[in-house]
């Protein structure tokens, strides 16, 4: 090629036809294969130790009898070591696997030195294993989302850092003019977290704040890990995959600056909302509901832009493994999010506040969304790094059927019987007595906890499925040289 | 947007601008909030109605009115030691710790509270549990709302005392031990219904931990006014 590409041409990852190119994402490939595949693995074991940890907490939600004869399986420490599991072992794993591997080939820059990245993922995943024993040996801070003892705060710091390094360092060496939006995200992403970290860390662990600050600072964090750094790492994998595999670029370059730039002013704020209704300065609250309702701006902008790459397109879409779940992602990534601005509001989250509705969003959240478009940033990737195909279609249909049914079977459950919940504590008689007990409003939400245990049931299907799968790609033969085309769910067009 | 610094300023300035909204100046807000009587008087030791008062134009902390205790007082003993474990075993995933203002939610109907919760009275927490999740009831005032003996029945097998709940058991804060031949019953153990008892002969006696699990809930109360929130009637 020896005409420059044009402005379009360039924002999109799809031009890579060239070979000259294609030589150099191998390169990329090659200088990541070895770490992405320690942090996937370990990604993939805590998905399995998370979803069991997460089945026993849910089962003991209806029967609290099971399993309760011993303080380190009571539900408050098997469902904090579920969280941490999820995010700081299967999130972060997985981050570390995909981020620095998309930042290296959209900057068409190999990573150097993987062996310091090989060290630090050890180090992580060795600190998050004595995080998850001390919590639930009993040594856990009671801050929701900072759990893991102060002890194991310095590795994770390391850890952390030795791989933010790298995100950074390949953007640095990029041999391309032009910056792509996935790029924007992940740069901001890699510098946001260790910022919320430090401050959680410093104002709740080391020197706790005065009162109520802690819980503001709390929440500040805790969202933000949620707003800055799992979703902005899900949108960068959403935006580098969707043109890459369908083969068209991105609708709108500045719908991406400003989806971008207000997501990065607004989300920020909006943690406020875990709060309404307590006793914090209510200017704050205000703020929080404010920025919370703004999230409309970059979520409808993100959901354009990526609705009309795909639009016309679904069918080739729906055949690829990848963009079956990424698609799934973006369109819950639209829906968790007019949620949460709703449920920011004062006289919604009047009902929503303090019950299950709650939680099912966070599942909405961090699973619908940004769980399965890893997932499909996983089917993308593997295949490239291995130069092999994943063997088997029947057990990504499994996984596919087994957690898309299975999450939207919880989120509905959870917030229906959320919302159930709410109005019945609530609930005020004319003489201005409750209309419900307490313990009634917590039997009425059993059926739908019951409900919730078996969609879990369907995630941990779905997740042995995948778990299996990777580990059969691992150690299935080269198919480089064979006629080979991707492992399609569908016939190809 | 193709340069590095461009982005770096830009992601540093926008969460700049919510650390300094949201923890910097609610910092500074609340460092000066300190234990208070209902009561506050100013410098000539005259009543005054809120916190603070002016003078010459500045405003100012006014002081507490003598002898009459300042609130909320901070855990001693083994009350302290029970917050450790209420935090260990994770109690804040189903239990708030905060009345809503009346009108918001029934938490003054449910007989949680007789006046909202304001930030005063979590100064003297080393960790503060707001909470955000009610799957048990919130527990701002539960030290005025039952006995020692129901709390330690409660937390020996829920249903004991609230037939139908999900709170799991907390056996494991008791012993269960034969009834002593020689010096009879131990003073310390827990009356537990027959439906409920381990057995002839055997007795459920509290552990460290379970005591000092209940003295701290025992303490959990906001049964004092301050100069900013009375009691609702």
């Amino acid at each position: 090629m020896n005409t420059d590409p044009s402005l379009l041409q360039s924002l999109s990852p799809k031009e890579t036809t060239g070979f000259d190119v294609r030589a150099k994402l191998r390169e990329v490939d090659a200088s990541m294969r070895a770490p992405a595949m320690l942090f996937l693995v370990s990604a993939v074991l805590w998905l399995l130790a998370g979803t069991v940890f997460a089945l026993i907490a849910a089962i003991k939600a209806t029967n609290p009898e099971f399993l309760s004869a011993q303080a380190w399986l009571t539900f408050g420490r098997v469902r904090t070591a579920h969280l941490n599991a999820m995010i700081y072992g299967w999130g972060n794993n997985v981050i570390f696997a995909l981020a620095p591997w998309i930042m290296g080939r959209l900057s068409r820059a190999r990573i150097r030195h993987t062996s310091i990245l090989m060290v630090a993922g050890v180090f992580w995943n060795l600190a998050v294993t004595i995080g998850i024993i001390g919590i639930l040996k009993g040594d856990m801070i009671a801050v929701e989302w900072l759990e893991m003892p102060a002890y194991v705060t310095p590795l994770v710091a390391l850890s952390y850092a030795l791989v933010g390094v790298w995100v950074i360092i390949a953007f640095r060496w990029r041999q391309t003019e032009h910056v792509y939006v996935s790029q924007w995200y992940l740069l901001a992403a890699f510098f946001w977290l260790p910022w919320l970290y430090t401050v959680a860390q410093i104002m709740l662990v080391f020197e706790p704040a005065t009162g109520v600050v802690q819980s503001l600072t709390n929440w500040w964090f805790a969202h933000n890990v949620l707003g800055l750094w799992l979703t902005p790492v899900a949108l960068a994998t959403a935006y580098y995959l969707i043109p890459k595999v369908l083969g068209r670029p991105i609708h709108s370059y500045y719908l991406s600056v400003i989806g971008f730039w207000s997501l990065a002013l607004f989300y920020n704020w909006a943690g406020v909302h875990h709060l309404i209704g307590g006793p914090v300065p209510a200017w704050l609250i205000s703020a929080g509901t404010v920025a919370s309702v703004m999230m409309v701006i970059p979520v409808i902008v993100v959901a354009v832009n990526h609705h009309l790459t795909v639009v016309g397109l679904h069918k080739q879409g729906w055949a690829s493994p990848t963009i079956r779940f990424v698609v799934f992602g973006a369109i819950n990534y639209t829906v968790v999010s007019l949620f949460g601005s709703a449920m920011a509001l004062r006289h919604v989250n009047e009902v929503t506040h303090f019950t299950h509705f709650t939680v099912g969003h966070a599942h909405h959240g961090v699973y619908a969304f940004f769980t399965m478009i890893m997932f499909g940033g996983v089917y993308y990737m593997l295949p490239r790094l291995l130069a092999r195909e994943w063997p088997n279609a029947f057990l990504i249909r499994v996984h596919w059927w087994m957690c898309a049914m299975g999450i939207v079977l919880m989120v509905v459950a959870l917030q229906v019987g959320g919302w159930i919940q709410g109005l019945q504590m609530n609930a005020l008689s004319e003489e201005g007595t409750p209309v419900y007990t307490f313990l009634q409003t917590v039997e009425n939400t059993k059926p739908w906890l019951w409900a919730r245990s078996i969609s879990g049931l369907m995630l941990l299907i779905g997740h042995l499925a995948f778990a299996v799968n990777v580990g059969w790609i691992l150690f299935s033969p080269k198919t480089e040289d064979q006629v080979t085309q991707p492992t399609l769910l569908t016939e190809a067009e | 947007m193709k340069s590095l610094p461009l982005i770096f300023l830009g992601v540093f300035f926008t969460l700049a601008f919510s650390w300094t909204g949201i923890v910097l100046t609610s910092h500074i807000q609340m460092r000066d909030l300190v234990p208070a009587t209902p009561e506050l008087v100013n410098a000539d030791g005259e009543p005054i109605g809120g916190p603070t008062y002016r003078i010459r134009g500045r405003t100012v902390l006014g002081q507490n009115a003598e002898l009459m205790p300042a609130n909320p007082q901070p855990l001693v003993g083994i009350a302290k030691q029970g917050k450790q474990v209420y935090q260990d075993l994770g109690c804040l995933y189903c239990h708030s710790q905060q009345v809503r203002r009346a009108g918001f939610g029934a938490d003054f109907e449910r007989g949680w509270g007789n006046r909202q919760s304001v930030a005063r009275d979590y100064i003297a927490m080393e960790r503060v549990m707001l909470g955000t999740m009610r799957t048990g009831p919130d527990l701002a005032n539960v030290g005025l709302r039952y006995s020692e003996l129901w709390q330690h029945q409660h937390l020996y097998n829920p249903q004991i005392t609230s037939p139908g709940s999900t709170m799991p058991p907390f056996a494991f804060l008791y012993e269960v031990q034969p009834i002593s031949e020689t010096r009879g019953p131990s003073p310390n153990a827990v009356e537990i219904p027959e439906q409920y008892h381990p057995g002839e002969g055997l007795e459920v006696v509290p552990s460290q931990r379970a005591k000092a699990l209940v003295a701290y809930l025992m303490n959990l109360k906001q049964d004092y006014e301050l100069p900013e929130m009375k009691f609702t009637e």
